[in-house]
């Protein structure tokens, strides 16, 4: 994944040297992007195509948010003291990987450990949570093969949360990354990627929490 | 141990997909024996398995296509021969077979002839056509190539072991629900198109970030080739778009396997929401593979015209108003669903309304050819060919864009005439009109334009022939996909189109003897200037086949036509306007073999899903993460070229353009 063409943006002896002096947007004046603007912005492509795929679950959640087949609905199943505890660890885990990526910027490799470390842990609590919830659905007779409601329930919620356990095998990866190898470019490149998808996955979570858990908990007869 | 693999999976009882998988078995082991015997395969693997170039790749992408168009076409001639013979008779293709063979035919055209077609064009021409030395994300374009190579190889597989889907090309539900299709057809087709798909959407983010970041100093929006316009709006959709697909498939497969009711008839599920979903994705779709196409006949139109593209600003207000409206149209291919005439008016002016932009283009391209200098060259008897037969497939499309005719016309033959007139006629006369215009620089020799043009003959006339009796017969009330039929009015109309079927068949074979010609006489047909066409956009300003690093020095643009223009400075100056530049070493992607092993877990995973054979499945998905790991692990990931090799490269560029300058003031 590298782009040899981009070493060659600042250095006057390629293209015109008016080139080389004027700001570098990739906008077409000064010839291709620096690599950790093409890099960054590759992924945030990613991520907005990722958000789409979470967008179609979210539509078919809302279609089938009614057909309960007789079975359990939201107001019925969901606790929101449960939905409360996730999203605190979730919010806490985008606040220390925010202090990760200043410990990278220090190049602290101790505090970037530490709050990687934090954040992993933080992830892995929601995820048990999560767990815990879903085995709890289960054994009350709530599965997805109870009701249409309940898949789409399941794999939209259950998708963000096969996306937090990647993000953690990911940052695991990471970690071993910034000790074995240090603070290398292109290993400082990839933890601006993963930074950027932890915090997406908040933004998405915030989006579950408002829709599927707040708006799933109102009383029936408050819903249109 | 192997899930629900048996022996009974091998279908010994039934001759025809027997003889068909051994074929295609022993086919491909001849290709490795041959190979391997001949001591080909070091330099196969380190020069085009785990090539990070994105010429080589576009080349190998291109490949795959063609292969995968002669297994489609074969799928075709079956259907048309069966319905030739299944007049009050049954034919010789049972139900269930007839059903996997149309299934398996708009698949691979859609997903594995088209789609790989498209993008490996796109893949060897915009970051040439962008002036700059590769992609943005090398290594994940490889994946990309490999990842489609991979949903193919499942789909062809399913003709040896299993079966196929007979479920249409988009599956349905609640047909294609386990309880209406309880083997494994459709779950090869969910797992080919899902890991096919990722490799889409991988390519869709690596070339916006191509072309929306990485392009020659001075080269503005408005600058870039149409192709690289349309190739932005193509890959923009494929961003969009499939994502979607990759859900709804999703929800297929829990269906299916775990027991969901997301689409099913009983606790809730709603089948009508798959066609929403699909079409979601479906409709996007066809414009990821129409647009490129309009960028392979705008450069080809203005090459052998001799002329500007008339009026480019429109062509790219069309071009990228044609990517947001894409989206609002999904319904009109459902509009029997019965949503209410308000909702199928407004899906109905929808999606005439795309007729309008896409009119825009056609008067571009004609206003170009207006008092141009036309060289009819097979490649632009494509792009004459496509204007003619586009226009058509796009008025039968308005035609049924009007929610009344449609509820008449609707799963008739006339629909099924329609898309192949748009996309044989715009998307595959594109793809030719572009593999014929860029081969002479991918290969540095042109293909034999005799042969060339009596291929584009056979596919034009046999195109009418196959398909104007199928718009005759939606009219006579014939439906899609029968098996077998008892009209004595239908018949002759059926065997015209197996005729015209026939006369495609001269087309292909006429482009197998091209190539065939051409790389046989590759020597004298060697072309020394790298520009063949007399072209105007940058990727004609290097060598053919061009160097690794494709130019010397990142041209500099000042211009809409910036090899055009400099080459007009040389020739009315008669020696070459650019001084020699200082050269420096460059730094190239390493080959990676991450792609092809990628490719390797991912089709073992893929069949380990699709027969259940759980353990399979783990080990795959480990090995990807391994893979990832190792890849991840690199600590070099460049490779230098000495400042002397780019010198020498370069010069003899230069030297050959200046020996053509001076060529061409003699002559």
């Amino acid at each position: 994944m590298s782009t040899p063409a981009l070493r060659f943006a600042h250095d006057p002896a390629f293209g015109p040297p008016e080139a080389a002096h004027r700001a570098i947007s990739g906008h077409g004046s000064g010839g291709p992007a620096p690599k950790r603007i093409v890099v960054g912005y590759g992924f945030w492509i990613f991520l907005l195509s990722d958000v789409i795929m979470f967008s179609a679950f979210f539509a078919a959640y809302a279609v089938l948010f009614k057909n309960t087949a007789a079975g359990p609905s939201a107001h019925e199943l969901f606790d929101l003291h449960n939905t409360a505890v996730q999203t605190a660890c979730l919010l806490a885990s985008t606040f220390t990987c925010g202090m990760a990526s200043l410990a990278v910027g220090q190049r602290n490799q101790k505090w970037t450990q530490l709050a990687l470390l934090a954040t992993g842990l933080l992830g892995l609590a929601f995820i048990v949570l999560e767990i815990r919830e879903f085995s709890g659905f289960v054994v009350r007779g709530a599965g997805p093969g109870r009701s249409a409601f309940l898949s789409s329930f399941f794999t939209l919620v259950g998708c963000h949360g096969v996306h937090v356990s990647a993000g953690l095998l990911w940052l695991g990866t990471m970690m071993a990354q910034f000790y074995a190898k240090g603070f290398r470019q292109d290993i400082r490149h990839r933890f601006l990627c993963f930074s950027l998808f932890w915090h997406a996955l908040d933004i998405i979570w915030v989006a579950i929490f408002s829709l599927v858990y707040l708006v799933g908990s109102l009383p029936p007869e408050l819903l249109p | 141990m192997f899930g629900k693999l048996t022996w009974q999976a091998i279908p010994f009882g039934q001759p025809i997909p027997l003889a068909a998988g051994a074929l295609v078995v022993f086919g491909m082991a001849a290709v490795v024996i041959w190979v391997v015997a001949r001591g080909y395969l070091p330099y196969l693997w380190r020069e085009w398995i785990t090539s990070t170039d994105h010429k080589r790749i576009g080349v190998m992408y291109c490949l795959l296509a063609v292969v995968m168009l002669l297994r489609g076409f074969i799928d075709a001639l079956m259907m048309r021969s069966q319905q030739a013979l299944a007049f009050h008779a049954a034919g010789y293709l049972p139900p269930e077979h007839y059903d996997q063979i149309f299934s398996a035919h708009g698949t691979i055209m859609i997903f594995f002839v088209a789609m790989p077609f498209v993008i490996g064009l796109m893949n060897f021409a915009v970051p040439l056509q962008l002036g700059v030395r590769d992609v943005a994300f090398p290594t994940l374009n490889s994946v990309s190539l490999w990842l489609t190579a991979s949903g193919a190889l499942l789909v062809n597989l399913s003709l040896v072991v299993g079966e196929f889907a007979r479920t249409g090309w988009l599956p349905y539900p609640p047909l294609s629900e386990l309880t209406y299709s309880p083997g494994v057809g459709v779950d090869y087709y969910l797992w080919a198109i899902q890991i096919s798909g990722i490799g889409t959407l991988m390519t869709g983010i690596n070339f916006v970030t191509t072309i929306l970041k990485m392009r020659a100093p001075g080269m503005s929006y408005m600058r870039m080739p149409i192709f690289c316009w349309t190739s932005l709006a193509s890959n923009l959709l494929i961003v969009a778009a499939f994502p979607i697909l990759t859900a709804t498939l999703a929800m297929l497969l829990l269906d299916r396997y775990v027991g969901f009711h997301f689409f099913t008839n009983e606790a809730g599920g709603n089948a009508m929401m798959f066609m929403n979903l699909i079409w979601a994705w479906g409709h996007p779709e066809v414009y990821i593979l129409i647009l490129p196409a309009f960028g392979v006949f705008s450069e080809v139109v203005a090459t052998f015209c001799g002329k500007p593209l008339f009026d480019r600003r429109s062509m790219i207000i069309a071009t990228m108003a044609i990517c947001i409206l894409s989206f609002t149209v999904w319904l009109h291919h459902f509009f029997t669903m019965g949503a209410g005439g308000d909702v199928n008016g407004f899906f109905g002016i929808a999606s005439m309304i795309i007729a309008v932009p896409t009119g825009v283009k056609i008067f571009n391209w004609l206003f170009t050819m207006y008092g141009g200098r036309i060289r009819f060259t097979s490649a632009m008897l494509w792009a004459v060919g496509f204007m003619v037969t586009f226009v058509i497939g796009g008025m039968t499309g308005v035609l049924l864009a009007s929610p009344a005719a449609d509820f008449v016309l609707h799963n008739s033959l006339f629909l099924v005439a329609h898309f192949h007139n748009v996309i044989i006629g715009g998307v595959l006369f594109g793809a030719f009109a572009g593999y014929t215009y860029w081969f002479p620089k991918a290969f540095g020799f042109a293909l034999d334009e005799r042969l060339g043009k009596a291929a584009f003959w056979c596919w034009l006339v046999g195109f009418y022939v196959a398909f104007v009796p199928l718009y005759v017969l939606g009219f006579e009330g014939m439906t899609r996909r029968m098996q077998r039929y008892d009209r004595p009015e239908w018949h002759p109309w059926v065997l015209i189109a197996g005729v015209g079927a026939l006369l495609i068949l001269c087309g292909i074979a006429f482009q197998i003897a091209q190539l065939w010609v051409s790389v046989r006489g590759r020597a004298e047909r060697r072309d020394p200037t790298g520009d063949p066409w007399d072209g105007r956009s940058l990727e004609w300003a290097t060598a053919s086949p061009p160097p690794a690093f494709n130019f010397a020095v990142l041209p500099t643009v000042t211009s809409e036509e910036p090899y055009w223009d400099i080459k007009q400075q040389a020739r009315a100056a008669q020696q070459l306007v650019t001084s020699e530049p200082q050269y420096a070493a460059i730094e190239m992607p390493r080959n990676s073999p991450t792609g092809f092993v990628t490719a390797f877990l991912a089709v073992l995973t893929g069949f380990a899903l699709i027969w259940q054979i759980w353990w399979l499945v783990v080990l795959g998905l480990l090995g990807a993460y391994v893979t990832f790991v190792v890849f991840a692990w690199r600590d070099v990931h460049e490779t230098e070229l000495p400042a002397e090799e780019v010198a020498r490269i370069d010069r003899a560029n230069r030297a050959a353009r200046a020996a053509a300058l001076r060529a061409e003031a003699a002559g």
